[in-house]
């Protein structure tokens, strides 16, 4: 498994991976998955203790993810990592990054070249609308940058 | 360059955005090439760029946004028809324009041509919030109250490569208009915006959730009266929130939002917004007063004088010459401005192709849109081009510079302004061709005195249930079948778009070609012989039920 990091946060492997049944009777866990059919606002009650969610793409055109990892950030607040795996595209790292997502699992064909998503992360210099990354405006109207 | 008339005004970073896009458009194509990416995977990315592989070759839809072109952006679509194309484009009932005869390899150097221009195809495909339209008459019509364009560029940009939303579960489409006469189909769209002012000064906004045509036609239910404008992007946001996260994946033809708002209800749907809002961080998503303002300076207004005695000149000229006063009546729309009036060119000459203009008549429109409007074009959803805002007292020779082109037919809003779908001339999904049987309606209601004397009737064409050529919102629609590899239409009476949208009802069994065109010639024969004084054929039809019309459409068969 090769990761790629989005953004600043180092990305952290760990070994025991549950799904969001799971949780309840693993006090040990610290990572949950999440498939694009599950309601993130489950994980509500293990917040505290999870350090990483993995949003699961079953399929690149199945855009739950994009929302789910904007829910962690913006509703529920959580602090730790988010990781997108499954069927992604180099051509969403930037969508991926700026709904919150920390990390990408690469895929293991010729879309998971590093190279690839580096200069995706990289492609426009400006977006249209806010995310949830830190922005400021390049005016007029709508325009913004990541602030760094 | 002075800003244009009408549209917004890009800059260096607007123009570096679109090369950006550009260039990595060419890099998927490439990876498309050399393996890397499978057609499965390249299909959506090229459908987000406004590319389908059509029957025959492939087609590129250009986005038009809110149906506003300059006239230097017109000259580019005649010089990228001539050079690529066939020599002529089609524009779509979505206020764009689409290439039909487009080799792929040549994709990178058209999209950098209409960069030139601040032009591109971004959007026009694919399950994302697609190109916004708006009324045709923004701007210029006496009846509106809030110019919608300021707000429909907003959503221009605001959608742009949402990070949120461009993998949604099917396609969207919002509307806009600032008008109490819909002219926008706003309840026939997955989200209509209807502007009126506010108390402050501001714009409020009716907000129309989940309606559309397609395989299961459904007048869009209001979701909210009175949004304010710094909550509009919020809201807005909050609507696609619940659509992206519960709208259905397992079946395209139960994934767009009408389905999800049938299945849960209006209220619950408004609760499940409510409570989106409630948790989002409003002030991050807040539209400022700044940002409308900023984005209003960069579009040029019209400075429109006119001389005392516009009015009548155009008075005089319409009594000396009855052809004129009769595309004066069928193709213009009162202006704000005493002195001025909107004029509508009618794409939809009798025996023509609805929608399509050669790279000479794309030119010559330029050259009149300068002459007479300010350079300004608009191209409405009904596949007719107007130009907003012309002096009266220069109609007349407005109307003669059209007339040299073949452009002056005199049937807006009649039964020769039909709209069709590209039908199974060119499209993959279809079962019918749209085109032949417009043409031949066309044909038969060609003397526009006698159209003058039907009067407001819209036929609506489309080849299949995909409902492109919008059938069921047409006041005659037809519905192209298949039986048994023999192209049938099904008719449908009723339908309307504007205030009071209604879907129509099917009036009987599906008809071959020639025998559709009797039957509706008949069903506007019974219309004529039964209509009371100043009844349309909707009133008429809606006093006197569809069985009078039913009998006489089959009556011969």
């Amino acid at each position: 498994m090769k990761l790629f990091e989005l953004g600043e946060r180092t990305a952290q492997v760990h070994d025991v991976l549950v799904t969001v049944a799971e949780l309840a009777e693993r006090d040990d866990a610290r990572a949950v998955l999440l498939e694009s059919a599950d309601d993130p606002t489950l994980l509500k009650p293990y917040l505290n203790r999870l350090e990483l969610v993995v949003l699961r793409f079953p399929i690149f055109r199945d855009g739950r993810g994009f929302t789910q990892a904007r829910e962690l950030q913006e509703y529920l607040r959580f602090s730790g990592e988010i990781r997108a795996e499954g069927h992604i595209l180099p051509d969403q790292a930037a969508f991926l990054r700026r709904c919150g997502v920390d990390s990408v699992v690469l895929p293991k064909d010729g879309n998971g070249d590093p190279a690839l998503w580096e200069k995706q992360l990289r492609q426009f210099p400006v977006a249209y609308q806010r995310s949830v990354l830190p922005e400021r405006s390049v005016g007029p109207g709508l325009r913004v940058e990541e602030a760094s | 360059m002075s800003a244009p008339v009408g549209h917004y005004q890009y800059d260096r970073i607007d123009r570096d955005f679109l090369q950006a896009r550009i260039a990595e458009f060419e890099r998927q194509v490439n990876r498309r090439l050399d393996g890397t990416l499978s057609e499965d995977e390249f299909k959506p990315l090229r459908l987000m760029n406004g590319l389908y592989l059509q029957l025959h070759a492939y087609m590129l839809r250009v986005a038009i946004p809110y149906g506003i072109l300059d006239s230097r952006q017109l000259r580019k679509l005649g010089e990228i028809a001539r050079r690529y194309d066939r020599d002529y484009g089609h524009f779509t009932t979505r206020q764009n324009i689409q290439f039909n005869w487009i080799r792929l390899e040549d994709t990178p150097a058209i999209l950098r041509e209409l960069a030139e221009v601040d032009m591109h195809a971004i959007q026009t495909s694919g399950n994302c919030i697609r190109n916004v339209t708006a009324d045709e008459y923004a701007g210029a019509a006496a009846d509106e109250l809030v110019d919608p364009r300021v707000h429909a560029e907003i959503l221009r940009q605001w959608s742009t490569l949402h990070p949120e939303f461009t993998f949604l579960p099917r396609k969207f489409k919002i509307a806009i208009s600032g008008s109490p006469n819909d002219r926008v189909a706003a309840r026939f769209h997955d989200i209509g915006i209807l502007a009126r002012p506010g108390e402050d000064g501001a714009p409020v906004f009716r907000i129309f959730v989940g309606g559309g045509l397609g395989r299961t036609p459904v007048i869009g239910q209001e979701l909210f009266d009175s949004v304010r404008e710094e909550h509009l992007l919020a809201t807005l946001e909050a609507i696609l929130r619940v659509y992206n996260a519960h709208g259905r994946r397992d079946n395209i033809y139960k994934a767009r939002i009408k389905i999800l708002v049938q299945a849960i209800g209006v209220e619950a749907y408004r609760e499940a917004v409510e409570a989106e809002l409630s948790q989002m961080d409003l002030e991050r998503y807040r539209l400022t007063p700044e940002a409308v303002a900023a984005i209003r300076s960069r579009f040029a207004v019209p400075q429109l004088e006119a001389p005392a005695d516009a009015d009548a000149v155009l008075a005089q000229q319409r009594r000396d010459d009855p052809l004129f006063d009769r595309w004066v009546r069928s193709n213009t729309h009162v202006h704000r401005d005493p002195g001025h009036i909107i004029a509508t060119i009618s794409l939809k000459p009798a025996g023509g192709i609805p929608g399509d203009a050669t790279s000479a008549q794309i030119a010559r429109l330029a050259d009149l849109a300068d002459a007479y409007s300010f350079g300004e074009i608009r191209i409405t959803h009904l596949q007719n081009v107007v130009l907003g805002h012309v002096r009266k007292d220069r109609l007349r020779d407005l109307w003669l510079g059209l007339a040299e082109v073949g452009l002056a037919e005199a049937n807006i809003g009649l039964i020769g302004d039909i709209v069709a779908c590209p039908g199974l001339d060119y499209c993959a999904l279809a079962n019918a061709r749209s085109i032949p049987i417009a043409q031949k309606l066309g044909a038969r209601f060609a003397d526009t005195a006698l159209q003058a004397e039907i009067g407001a009737l819209r036929i609506n064409i489309s080849g299949c249930i995909n409902a492109c050529g919008h059938h069921h919102a047409g006041h005659i629609g037809l519905l192209g079948v298949d039986k048994r590899g023999e192209e049938f239409f099904q008719l449908t009476v009723g339908g309307r778009a504007e205030n009071g949208a209604a879907i129509g009802t099917i009036l009987g069994a599906a008809l071959p070609e020639d025998e559709t065109v009797d039957a509706i010639a008949r069903l506007v024969d019974c219309y004529l012989g039964r209509r009371e004084s100043g009844e349309t054929f909707l009133d008429t039809l809606t006093r006197l039920g569809h069985e009078p019309f039913r009998e006489a459409a089959y009556e011969a068969v």
